[in-house]
């Protein structure tokens, strides 16, 4: 059950140490702790299975140091999911790194240096802690370098530390002192041999402490021939891991394999360890050269700084694109001082970064993860500059700073996804944007009055369903009326460009309606419209742009030609009725599934649309070999799996579902559904559209609707009709907010997005079900999900609200038909959205002929015989139909009157 | 080390059967529906805070309802009853302005619940009950900072919570305490600092307790609040050679078994598990009834798992009582023997050798 391995050999992660590492130890000198971060985060993923930090620099506050660091580490997951090893030669900066560490850490080091007592005491306050411990093999004569020392110094502090104080001998690693050889000094010859012989003479009389050392002392005469030093390093811990050594301070990701060395650089390395020839140093010495080489033998990844060399401004814009901070501050001061002004390096270089990063991501060659990194470093950027815009402030007493933006979001009444919002919400929220998100389901009123009380700079808007674009309109006509003039952002699913500059801009002079294609727009367009020199241009260029958008749209509109209802119902789709046998459902009436297995729908998964919502296109299981996307695409997929596990196991949300036949048969573009099968007492009636698009007459094909799958009643055919409806999101608020912290939006955003896979994938499962069994009418079906995704089944699932029905309304017919609310738990909002939102519903059609199909756009005919059906007043109809209408509903009415 | 006569009589209880630890004070408390005026009494009448919610003062302004409680679980079953001091260090107390206040109210609340043990001592002398005196988790954080924007900052450091806590130990010890019991851990940290500083009082009074360790796996991440793994947090807390280790709070039973089985496999001392009557419901209380908790419960003491079993949020006497009945027929776990190697954890266990 313990997660845990035992391992044989630790890697110490070595480059979080100023003594060892020059680059670590600037980094710390100068305050800059993020990037210090970013070496110790380097060394966990490089294997370091410890992280050794070490803060003793003279000039440094090491107490202070070391808290510091300990402290943000502790803050990232990643690096903090292994133990630390606290290494310092004072006391007093172990015991301030001891306060920070809740793990179990190691201590390194203490010694009898000073003595008995004192060593004592700091084991006893090691143990207190909750430390194991590296003991030097040094007393109060000095570092043991011979293996007689060695030995006895270890075994008189093992005697002590296990009789006096009781500390757990597994907890104890000794460090017999690795010294460099090949020093020309005589007497260090022996030195490497000395390690490895004292090792195995602890390892015999102590078995169950560990043997340690800082390997890279070992080469010091080498300095500066890598190809060498590596070779020494391997050939040393090679034996003395043989003989015991359990544990080694090393750069693990710069260790040459023991075989890989070339034989004779092997060889004499391994002269000059194991101490076999007086000439070992000499032999060594010569052919050092010769193994230098250009370098290449190190495994030291290179990178490529060329780009350091471009202009100020291509490397700011370099480091946005790849996410890279180590430069970020020097060019951002170098641009300050190229410029009059702070505030011009944000409004000039950084912001053409950001828009370099944001054409990239609209273009597909960035991706979603890759920005929220681009916004940081800008971030970063910003943050460097604030004590000279605050400077600039005090001189002019005009505020230099940007003001810092608030963004009110919402989707609107009647409308329950907010997947792309929350994405927009932490694409803005990283670009320093305050964003306050009211949620789903939100009124007018309620995201007015938020606006006003928070002083709002811009207010989005977000929806998915076809009927949100008319709240969207009605929130634009509110915000008239209320005398608002802050910016109104438009984006979801079902939004457009054409829409916003049609429908929703009209309805608010005051301010502007700007459709927001992605998140990776959005931050474009956030900081375009609350910059102060920019906003004006850029609010009058999408003026200018929606005027011919409108335009464009009337000619368009006027050229689509379509034909009449009478004409496209002359058309319908021809089912020779007379040779054909309607299959019947195994039953009539309803059966409710509750707590249906989440593990079963895993394999009905269509991945496709899991990517497309991380604005990551392509088709799954491509997309994982994707050049472009594919990394990305593999690490979200990576993720996706472990939560979807999760969900699974830990039966996070319950899958509720209802399936449904009726006697059915067509009447005209009606479908009546019957109570019985003696089909007098018509149950209920569902609505169809019909095409009328004006096609070349030349292309037989017919104007469908729904209505033509279904036996019409004259053929005096028993035909049936089936609805489902299913939901998988019961329980996902619960999880959201019982599995994953506030903070958390990637998570949350993949817990949701998982949930609406589980609804698709359940309503492919039923209707596989329904197929085979429930209607049975392809008993013999065998497809694969592939073939399932590309609907390569007879039959089909329409849903209301979507191309063959789109009318959403028809969804109220199937909740009354099956009491959905009450069996499954899924209600349906004013707009007639689903709630939980991770739900699915439509109708089944049996016909082998039926196929999906969109019904485009409607003419005033069809509305208003529509309406009659339906027992509407034409108004009406042309509200919930308003996407698909081919007029200007408005206009007509106007000319009308 | 020098064993007192109440440890011995501790670890034969233990040895035979497995141990009732009480439950909920807060939901018993909050039965008493009691009004601002009723949490100052007369003492307090003029405090310039609001005090309402402060259970802890409770010991000093309703005694009678605190021994009560205490009585009400001895009653049910409990071999060990918990001091009604969660929140009574002096960096919790600081929230009504009585951190002066915390010396006094963990020795009262520890002398009531001595009393109340001592009582059914002598009741049923047959059973010996036990007073465990609670050290709480705090409302501050030492490895987690408050302030998303500045990960390296700490409201509490750890010499703070240290010195808060040994104030706290040192009055548990004094009113007579027979355990000290750190629990609902949810940062390790600030538990660590706890238990060093009972070491430390230890040594200053010249007395040593057992000391049993409670954990809280905040929800089905399977980590504490800090991000620890249940493995790595006993690996972290391992050094102070307690009594007993174990998870309490946060989940209900159903949810609490696997962490506590990963705890029960690699701990080589006593297991404990307290968890809360299920989980909250939409008004905030809980559901499981004194039968469900005993049913989800029963099967870790059937399997082995534990030695010593109670409730936590949402729990009565009538679900203690409910779960000693139903373990009663069950032995103790046995604790196993583990390999030494060297244990050593980050937010997730390293064994090495």
């Amino acid at each position: 059950m313990t997660s845990s391995a035992a391992q044989s050999f630790i890697n110490v992660g070595e480059r979080t140490n100023v003594t060892g590492s020059a680059k670590f130890r600037k980094l710390i000198e100068a305050n800059d702790y993020s990037a210090a971060l970013a070496v110790a985060r380097q060394q966990v993923e490089a294997g370091a299975m410890v992280l050794d930090v070490n803060m003793d620099e003279g000039l440094l506050d090491s107490e202070k140091a070391m808290a510091t660091f300990l402290n943000l580490i502790a803050s990232e997951p990643d690096i903090s999911r292994v133990p630390i090893m606290i290494d310092s030669s004072k006391w007093s900066v172990i015991e301030a790194g001891l306060k920070c560490v809740q793990g179990k850490p190691i201590v390194n080091s203490i010694s009898m240096k000073e003595g008995e007592e004192a060593f004592l005491e700091h084991a006893r306050k090691v143990q207190r802690y909750g430390a194991a411990v590296v003991v030097m093999a040094f007393d109060e004569q000095g570092q043991a370098d011979t293996i007689e020392r060695k030995v006895s110094i270890c075994e008189r502090a093992y005697k002590l530390l296990t009789e006096k104080i009781g500390f757990a001998p597994e907890d104890i690693i000794f460090d017999p002192n690795i010294f460099a050889v090949a020093t020309g000094i005589e007497e260090h010859n022996g030195y490497g041999i000395a390690f490895i012989e004292a090792t195995r003479q602890i390892k015999e009389k102590m078995p169950l402490v560990h043997i340690s050392g800082g390997v890279s002392n070992l080469s010091f005469a080498f300095r500066g021939n890598e190809p060498v030093r590596e070779a020494m390093h391997s050939v040393f811990l090679y034996h003395a891991i043989q003989a015991g050594m359990d544990m080694g301070i090393v750069n693990a990701g710069q260790l040459a394999l023991y075989d890989d060395i070339p034989a004779e650089l092997r060889e004499l390395s391994e002269d000059v360890i194991l101490n076999r020839r007086p000439d070992a140093t000499d032999r060594l010495l010569e052919a050092a050269p010769r193994f230098k080489g250009d370098g290449s033998g190190a495994k030291a990844k290179e990178k490529d700084l060329t780009w350091r060399e471009g202009s100020v401004e291509d490397r700011l814009t370099h480091s946005l694109v790849h996410g890279i901070t180590d430069f970020i501050e020097a060019d951002t001061e170098e641009a300050r001082q190229k410029l009059p002004k702070p505030l011009q390096v944000i409004e000039g270089p950084l912001m053409a970064g950001m828009s370099v990063v944001g054409d990239l991501f609209g273009a597909g060659k960035m991706f979603l993860p890759q920005v929220v990194k681009s916004a940081r470093v800008m971030k970063q950027a910003v943050a460097y500059l604030q004590p000279y815009l605050e400077e600039e402030k005090r001189l002019s007493g005009v505020d230099q700073m940007p003001a810092a933006g608030k963004v009110v979001m919402a989707t609107v009444k009647g409308d329950v996804h907010d997947i792309g919002k929350n994405i927009v919400g932490v694409v803005l929220q990283c670009n320093n944007y305050e964003v306050i998100d009211l949620g789903v389901m939100v009124p007018a009123a309620k995201i007015l009055e938020t606006a006003k009380r928070e002083k709002a700079d811009i207010i989005g808007l977000s929806g998915l369903i076809t009927p949100s674009l008319d709240e969207m309109c009605f929130v634009a006509a509110e915000m008239e009326r209320e005398g608002f003039a802050v910016p109104l952002l438009i984006g979801g699913a079902t939004t457009s460009r054409v829409h916003t500059a049609v429908k929703i801009s009209p309805n608010y002079h005051n301010g502007q309606a700007i459709y927001v294609l992605d998140a990776s727009r959005a931050v474009g367009v956030v900081s375009n419209l609350l910059s102060e020199t920019e906003s004006k241009p850029y609010v009058d260029g999408i003026k200018a742009e929606y005027v011919k958008v409108r335009e464009a749209h009337l000619a368009n509109e006027a050229k689509k030609q379509r034909i009449t209802l009478a004409a496209a119902r002359a058309n319908k789709v021809k089912i020779d009725w007379s040779s054909y046998v309607p299959p019947k459902p195994s039953f009539l009436g309803t059966r409710t599934f509750k707590n249906f297995d989440l593990g079963s729908l895993v394999p009905y998964i269509d991945w496709t649309p899991f990517f497309q919502t991380w604005e990551l296109t392509g088709r799954y299981p491509a997309i994982l070999d994707d050049n472009k996307v594919g990394v990305e695409a593999r690490k979200l997929f990576a993720d996706a799996k472990v939560l979807l596990d999760r969900i699974v196991a830990g039966k996070w949300l319950t899958a509720n579902g209802i399936v449904g036949f009726w006697p059915a048969n067509s009447e005209g573009d009606d479908i009546a559904l019957f109570a019985d099968e003696t089909r007098s007492k018509e149950r209920a009636k569902l609505f169809t559209l019909r095409q009328q698009i004006a096609r070349d007459p030349s292309r037989d094909r017919a104007h469908i609707a729904l209505a033509d799958f279904v036996a019409p009643k004259e053929t005096k055919l028993a035909d049936y009709v089936g609805a489902f409806a299913v939901t998988t999101g019961i329980g996902e608020e619960a999880a959201l907010s019982e599995h994953f912290k506030a903070t958390d939006d990637y998570g949350r955003i993949l817990m949701k997005a998982l949930a609406d896979r589980l609804a698709e994938a359940f309503a492919e499962a039923l209707h596989a079900k329904v197929r085979r069994e429930l209607w049975g009418y392809a008993s013999a079906e065998k497809l694969t999900n592939d073939e399932l995704i590309l609907e390569k089944y007879q039959g089909i699932r329409p849903a209301p609200g979507y191309p063959a029905q789109p009318d959403h309304t028809e969804k109220a017919t199937i909740w009354d038909l099956m009491n959905v609310e009450a069996e499954t738990g899924i209600q349906l909002t004013e707009s007639y959205a689903m709630w939980p939102g991770a739900a699915v519903s439509g109708l089944y059609f049996s016909h082998p002929e039926s196929q999906y199909f969109g019904v485009g756009k409607v003419e005033r005919d069809q509305v208003e015989d529509y309406a009659r059906r339906k027992g509407w007043d034409v108004s009406e109809a042309e509200r919930w139909l308003a996407p698909v209408l081919n007029y200007d509903a408005v206009s007509a009415r106007n000319n009308a009157a | 080390m020098k064993k007192i006569e109440s440890w011995k009589a501790l670890e034969k209880a233990a040895s035979e059967r497995i141990l009732i630890i009480d439950g909920a004070m807060g939901t018993m408390i909050q039965r008493h529906t009691l009004d601002e005026a009723g949490y100052r009494g007369e003492r307090f009448k003029d405090w310039t805070r609001d005090i309402k919610g402060n259970n802890d003062l409770l010991v000093l302004t309703q005694p009678a309802i605190i021994q009560d409680i205490h009585e009400q679980y001895l009653a049910a079953g409990a071999d060990i009853i918990e001091t009604n001091t969660f929140n009574a260090q002096r960096i919790s107390m600081a929230d009504y302005g009585m951190e002066d206040l915390s010396y006094e109210i963990n020795v009262e609340a520890a002398k009531l619940a001595r009393a109340a043990a001592d009582k059914y001592n002598k009741l049923t002398p047959e059973k010996q009950r036990f007073v465990a005196g609670a050290v709480g988790p705090t409302n501050r954080t030492a490895s987690i900072s408050p302030d998303v924007n500045n990960p390296g900052f700490r409201n509490v450091s750890f010499d703070e919570l240290r010195d808060a806590y040994k104030e706290q130990v040192k009055a548990l010890i004094a009113g007579g305490s027979d355990i000290i019991l750190i629990e609902t851990i949810f940062d390790t940290l600030n538990a660590k600092a706890a238990g060093l500083a009972t070491l430390e009082v230890f040594d200053e009074v010249g007395v040593t307790l057992p000391v049993m360790i409670s954990g809280t796996i905040t929800d089905r991440s399977g980590r504490t609040l800090s991000g620890q793994t249940p493995e790595a947090f006993w690996y972290s807390m391992r050094h102070l050679r307690p009594f007993s280790i174990g998870l309490n709070c946060a989940l209900g039973a159903d949810l609490m078994r696997p962490y506590l089985a990963e705890l029960s496999h690699v701990a080589d001392v006593r297991i404990s598990a307290y968890p809360n009557a299920g989980l909250p419901n939409a008004m905030g209380g809980y559901d499981e009834t004194p039968d469900d908790m005993a049913c989800a419960t029963e099967p870790w003491a059937a399997d082995g798992l534990i030695n010593i079993i109670g409730g936590c949020c949402g729990s009565t006497p009538d679900h203690i009582q409910h779960i000693a009945e139903h373990v009663a027929k069950h032995k103790p776990r046995s604790i196993p023997e583990i390999a030494p190697k060297m244990r050593l954890s980050g937010l997730e266990p390293f064994v090495h050798g």
